[in-house]
């Protein structure tokens, strides 16, 4: 093209002579914006690097926290064991206080060929077995007496040293003094394996149990109880109060010193440490007001406060993206101030205020520091059955779970951060849907 | 009504006098925003059933006197409004006068065509509602389509009622907003450079439904398009620097104006 363009025949026909080319920084400019380009997509592979390690690092070590290793086999509820008197009729705490353990480990020595006098197998044998059958078999009982003298099948959870055994998280290379479970019991595993009498199975008590210093039977269940209370609490509370106190500071305040004032302390409160929360909870609900410690009804509270100003300063932004001229038309027609704001602007700026609170429930989902102070770093195993029962929540319950020895708790530790993270997925999926669903109205 | 204003005195003996009844009174208007002054003085009165243009150079002060007409000034903050303006026998910057009975009454057209981002019937049907004008459904139903009747909208959206009115070209938005405001059956109809945003097709058809409309409504419309004014009005108001210049009847304006700055912006020379 240049060339015809510069050619003289053209240059002939009365098509004016082009000029020299001006230097205007062309080539500068376009490597500048192709640099640019670079540091982004550098910027972004390095989030996704770090996030695809997070990932990975937390599902390799968790996802066997999600199976558990059981022992299936025929127990026989001997009546010498648990009842040797026959006072269960006049004694009810016979069959409470009954050594259930002792009534597992015969069962699981018959099975695998000890003797009654080798001590030293019995022991072992003992060892295999989790102590959480003690409450699994006087469940049992208590429920229906009439299996004391027969030969049941049951299932019950393997002592977790075996189970993380059986998982092959236990190095056998190293000497059988300075691990967990010796040769013999090893053998025995392999055998009942074999067998069918030892395999793993979906772990329900991940989610349905409480805290236990025996980790083959610690759960997440009390925890989730506790989170799901407390962001019950949070919802109700922080977004009813945040968007009214939004509303009435976008659309009716007067703009003086005082408002400008409450504006810039909300926008303090936003960046004030999570555990300056839970020390002004702890004071305030727990000393002053008296209400019960480790309670998710405190833990509510802290995280409601803790919540607020993130679902204030999202709603006014949502508030204050709503074109002015939707308000001209509404106070035009002759609505009133609240009509315009109740029919017009708060509709539209639905999405971002759903979009916020939701942000700002993750994040009271994820919190754990205030949690620390109000006490609900506890061991609590049985179920809160209202929010005024101590209980524990999610993040804590990991935190509690990375301090254990066990090698068994490092994968429930990650398996409870898996836990949270899809509980986490959940709450964002749902405020994508809920976007979507009140974008749709035009 | 031994209790009359001053200002309806004076209006009812101009109607003796000329035979010409006044919608509006505006006596002394002026306005501050902050400490900036926007408007000096204004006298001017609106005409019922008639077509009063506001014309002027940017900055006039046009539109905030328009916008002092039904109070739209009230939601700018440090917005202040000094003396008196009358709707029939109303002050209507009386503390006893509720704002939202005068906008219900002086109803407005905006610059941008500002449809609400619901159905069409919904935008239309959203002023009857708030303040009860139907009864029943049916009522509602008959108020819509007469209101976009009048707007000339009901023949292009009489089948897609349910369907969103920012669906719409610009032209039509902006006649869903006249018909959304003659929904309310208002007997001033202020518009804002109705026609500003839009294309010389939809903008002949604004100007001709404010024609009919005329019939009905007594209307102000503020324009920057002199060929505008003279097209569509019977009495123009020529503004400058927060003052009025000159009022008079459109055709003297533009044939023989008394002022030299309106025959001055009006051949062009400034503004």
């Amino acid at each position: 093209m240049s060339q015809v363009s510069t050619s003289p025949s053209m240059t002939a026909l009365g098509v004016t002579a082009k000029p020299e080319r001006r230097d205007i920084g062309l080539g500068r400019r376009y490597a500048a914006e192709r640099r640019f380009r670079l540091y982004g997509m550098a910027a972004i592979a390095f989030g996704l690097l770090f996030l695809f390690l997070l990932l990975f690092s937390v599902v390799s070590k968790g996802y066997t926290a999600f199976q558990q290793t059981m022992i299936t086999i025929p127990v026989e509820f001997s009546a010498e064991i648990i009842d040797k008197d026959n006072e269960r009729a006049t004694n009810p705490q016979k069959l409470v206080s009954a050594n259930y353990p002792v009534v597992a480990r015969n069962a699981l020595a018959k099975v695998l060929g000890v003797g009654e006098d080798d001590r030293a197998g019995l022991r072992a044998v003992n060892g295999m077995i989790s102590d959480s059958v003690r409450v699994q078999f006087r469940n049992l009982v208590t429920t229906d007496p009439s299996i004391i003298g027969t030969t049941r099948t049951v299932t019950f959870l393997a002592h977790g040293d075996l189970d993380s055994a059986f998982k092959g998280q236990i190095d056998l290379a190293v000497p059988e003094n300075n691990r967990k479970v010796s040769d013999k019991q090893v053998g025995w595993m392999n055998t009942l394996a074999e067998s069918g009498a030892l395999a793993k199975h979906f772990n329900t008590g991940l989610f349905t149990n409480g805290a236990s210093s025996r980790p083959e039977a610690a759960g997440v269940g009390v925890a989730a109880i506790g989170s799901l209370y407390m962001m019950l609490i949070v919802l109700v509370l922080s977004l009813p109060i945040g968007v009214a106190a939004s509303i009435y500071l976008e659309e009716f305040a007067p703009k003086n010193r005082f408002t400008d004032l409450i504006e810039v302390n909300i926008n303090n409160l936003a960046a004030v440490p999570s555990i300056v929360y839970g020390l002004l909870g702890l004071a305030v609900f727990v000393n002053f007001a008296g209400f019960p410690r480790s309670a998710a009804l405190v833990g509510g509270l802290v995280l409601t406060l803790m919540t607020l100003p993130t679902i204030i300063i999202a709603t006014r932004a949502a508030l204050k993206a709503v074109p002015p001229s939707i308000r001209s038309a509404a106070l035009g027609l002759g609505a009133s101030k609240m009509q315009t704001v109740f029919h017009h602007v708060l509709p539209l700026a639905m999405p971002g205020i759903l979009t916020g609170t939701i942000i700002g429930l993750a994040h009271a989902l994820g919190e754990t520091a205030p949690l620390l102070l109000i006490g609900m770093v506890a061991f609590v195993a049985d179920v809160p059955a209202t929010p005024m029962d101590p209980a524990t929540a999610l993040p804590v319950q990991i935190y509690m779970w990375a301090n254990e020895a066990e090698r068994a708790f490092v994968e429930r530790t990650s398996g409870a951060i898996i836990v949270l993270l899809i509980f986490l997925i959940l709450m964002n999926v749902g405020a994508i849907l809920l976007r979507r669903r009140f974008e749709r109205r035009w | 009504m031994n209790m009359m204003s001053e200002a309806a005195v004076e209006k009812a003996l101009d109607k003796k006098m000329n035979d010409i009844s006044y919608k509006m009174i505006g006596k002394d208007v002026s306005v501050y925003y902050g400490d900036k002054r926007a408007l000096y003085d204004v006298n001017l009165n609106v005409r019922e059933n008639t077509v009063t243009a506001l014309i002027g150079p940017s900055g006039c002060g046009k539109s905030t006197f328009l916008r002092t007409l039904n109070r739209m000034n009230d939601t700018i903050d440090g917005c202040r409004v000094t003396g008196r303006i009358t709707l029939d026998t109303d002050d209507i910057y009386d503390p006893a006068i509720d704002v939202v009975e005068l906008r219900a009454r002086v109803g407005m057209v905006f610059q941008k065509p500002n449809p609400f981002p619901k159905s069409i019937y919904e935008n239309v049907a959203y002023g009857p509602r708030i303040h009860g004008l139907a009864k029943s459904k049916a009522d509602l139903d008959a108020i819509v389509e007469r209101s976009l009747q009048k707007a000339g909208l009901w023949n292009e959206v009489k089948d897609r009622l349910q369907e969103g009115g920012t669906g719409l070209s610009g032209g039509q938005q902006q006649r869903l907003c006249i018909a959304r405001a003659v929904a309310v059956s208002p007997e001033v109809i202020l518009m804002d450079e109705p026609c500003s945003a839009l294309d010389p097709i939809a903008t002949a058809k604004v100007e001709e439904l404010i024609h009919e409309l005329r019939a009905n409504f007594t209307i102000v419309i503020v324009t920057h398009s002199m060929q505008q004014a003279a097209r569509v009005s019977q009495r123009t108001a020529m503004f400058h620097l927060g003052n009025l210049v000159e009022e008079n009847d459109t055709d003297k304006m533009f044939t023989n104006p008394d002022d030299q700055r309106t025959q001055d912006y009006i051949m062009g020379r400034f503004g």
